[in-house]
């Protein structure tokens, strides 16, 4: 092994501490009988947990939460479809412009799509509830959803379809029959992808969340009560292990969409 | 027998670039029928306009007396067989077989019959479960035939089938292709820019050059007669040699260095005849005779170059003027082999000296 080598490995494994030792605080201290987060550990507990079943505004605050990233993953992933299908079959004028402009979201401050979301809203005298806040994520998934339907569709060998329709089969059955079937893995790295994405964005949900917080937005009011900062933790736990299976979930389908789709020819 | 597809007067345009330029064909019941020609032809997007995939700019397609105009693909009596196969890699053989059955009345059990009778008529009996990506190139192509042929098209439409197959394969699928056809007596039309593979399994060939049809002839005339240089040396190999009408009566009067003064048939002589007109001679109608023949037609000539083929043997011959002239010689029992610098005699057939306007 050359030099360069052993410090590229000697930066790549601190690299990886740093960037995973504070979440493996979460669940040391989620699991520590003592109110203060601070070593050394006083003893274990599984007390913080349990505390999370009895909270009203938690449960509260996590339906919130999944309602929000259920429908806007949805959403986003409607919207991605559409977006990708007529990237990757029509031609209209504008498509390059209209395509990088739709994956704007990625690049943008979260702050500005945040505010300048609220002063629309405001504008329009629409009310600030669960659905503004669907808007803002729905907006936030959109671009990711389309780059993962994107690479689905084209690599969909379009003389698929034309032979599906060359058999008799409408061009709804096709969709059905043909279409779905072989994006079918890509529309569910995009679900799980969007549905990771909204449970834990909280800037977009702050501004535009009414009454009603998601659950990032909750456990930022938290940190007001010094008392409650273990539970959090313990939330904070569970939601890391939630969005880790999620993402490997979504991994997985993007695998296996990219898969069978070069195994087409 | 009747006229099944119609082409009439069908232009084609994608933007600056015309496809298909005015073309009309007629293809009778049960004829296996092949367009050819070069890439870029214009030939698939024929193919795509009768499948129905595309819209002609205008003109009009007529399949068994019915316009054509405004029926989608997945309504019109064809099926093809596309040059990918596009086989469906989420569905098993059996499945892809049936996929255009779904559509239709057929009871379940009828369906897993037709399928079974589909599969044995591509020689595929057995492979019902086998997954699609588990299939070889040959085997897709059967299964993509399978697929069609067991809607019963009135014409089946085939984009360049055998492309993607080496050669061994290729050519035993010509015949089973040929075969198949004759079993089922299906109008096949079928997309190819080989043309050995169009001659030996068409009854009809047209050949296409920048999206017009150039001749239209069964494939015997379309190699004994081609109606132009361009149609002669895209199928197999002309020799071309200047000539001058020097008489015109019931026949046509040429003289030209190599071959002297000769007689053509009107039959064989094709564009406005002026005074200057080139002869063409397929190479295996010249033959070499012993040096030792006496006959006042033989032409005397030197070899320049000698090209093997296995069962035949190309020279190329100087007569003594810039011109030369290829000859092909089979192989067979007895016959000699020349070699570069060996003067020889000549005998060629003037019968099938065929003339071109300049």
């Amino acid at each position: 092994m050359n030099r360069s080598n052993k410090y590229l490995k000697t930066f790549a494994i601190t690299y990886l501490i740093f960037l995973y030792a504070p979440a493996l605080l979460l669940p040391i201290f989620s699991f520590n009988s003592s109110q203060i987060i601070a070593f050394p550990l006083s003893g274990f507990t599984t007390g913080w947990f349990k505390a999370l079943l009895y909270q009203e505004t938690l449960h509260e605050a996590l339906r919130n939460s999944l309602i929000v990233a259920a429908s806007s993953s949805i959403f986003a992933t409607i919207l991605g479809i559409l977006a990708s299908r007529a990237a990757s079959r029509y031609y209209f004028p504008g498509k390059q412009f209209s395509l990088t402009f739709i994956l704007a979201p990625l690049v943008l401050p979260e702050i500005i799509v945040g505010v300048s979301l609220l002063i629309v809203l405001i504008q329009l005298g629409l009310p600030l509830n669960l659905w503004s806040v669907v808007l803002g994520h729905t907006l936030l998934i959109m671009p990711f959803s389309i780059l993962i339907m994107n690479s689905a569709f084209n690599n969909l060998d379009i003389s698929l379809e034309e032979a599906s329709l060359d058999l008799g089969e409408t061009p709804i059955g096709t969709f059905r029959r043909i279409i779905l079937p072989l994006v079918y893995p890509g529309i569910m790295a995009s679900l799980l992808l969007g549905f990771t994405l909204s449970l834990d964005e909280f800037i977009i949900a702050f501004f535009l969340t009414g009454t009603e917080t998601t659950l990032p937005v909750y456990i930022w009011s938290l940190f007001r009560f010094p008392k409650q900062l273990p539970a959090t933790m313990a939330l904070g736990t569970i939601l890391i292990f939630v969005s880790l299976i999620l993402l490997s979930l979504g991994e997985y389908f993007r695998r296996r969409a990219a898969k069978t789709q070069t195994s087409v020819m | 027998m009747s006229k099944l597809v119609q082409v009439k007067n069908v232009f084609k345009s994608f933007g600056d670039i015309h496809a298909v330029n005015g073309v009309s064909l007629d293809i009778q019941e049960g004829q296996f029928y092949s367009l050819l020609g070069p890439s870029g032809c214009g030939k698939t997007t024929l193919l795509r306009l009768i499948a129905g995939f595309e819209k002609p700019t205008s003109g009009q397609v007529f399949i068994d007396n019915t316009s054509m105009d405004n029926i989608e693909p997945n309504l019109r009596p064809t099926n093809m067989v596309f040059q990918n196969y596009a086989i469906f890699p989420h569905l098993n053989v059996e499945e892809n077989v049936a996929y255009g059955l779904r559509n239709k009345s057929e009871k379940k059990s009828d369906q897993n019959k037709l399928v079974d009778e589909a599969l044995e008529l591509v020689g595929l009996s057995g492979l019902n479960k086998r997954s699609a990506n588990a299939l070889s190139g040959g085997q897709k192509q059967r299964v993509a035939l399978a697929r069609a042929l067991i809607l019963k098209p009135k014409v089946l439409l085939l984009d360049e089938p055998l492309s993607a197959l080496d050669k061994k394969l290729r050519e035993q699928m010509q015949s089973e292709l040929r075969h198949l056809q004759r079993a089922v007596g299906i109008t096949f039309i079928l997309v190819t820019h080989d043309q050995y593979e169009a001659l030996t399994m068409s009854d009809r060939v047209a050949v296409m050059f920048d999206g017009k049809v150039a001749q239209e002839a069964s494939p015997r005339d379309l190699y004994e007669l081609p109606n132009s240089q361009k149609v002669a040396s895209f199928i197999g190999e002309m020799t071309f040699i200047k000539g001058e009408i020097v008489g015109e009566n019931k026949n046509l009067q040429v003289q030209s260095e190599i071959f002297g003064k000769i007689t053509i048939d009107k039959s064989r002589v094709f564009g406005q005849s002026s005074k200057k007109m080139v002869l063409g001679i397929r190479p295996e109608k010249i033959a070499i005779v012993p040096k030792t023949s006496r006959s006042k037609d033989l032409i005397s000539g030197k070899i320049i170059d000698v090209s093997y083929f296995g069962e035949t043997t190309n020279y190329k011959v100087s007569c003594g003027t810039i011109e030369t002239l290829t000859i092909s010689s089979q192989n067979s029992v007895g016959q000699l082999s020349y070699s570069v610098g060996e003067e020889i005699q000549l005998k060629a057939d003037m019968n099938n000296i065929i003339a071109f306007s300049v």
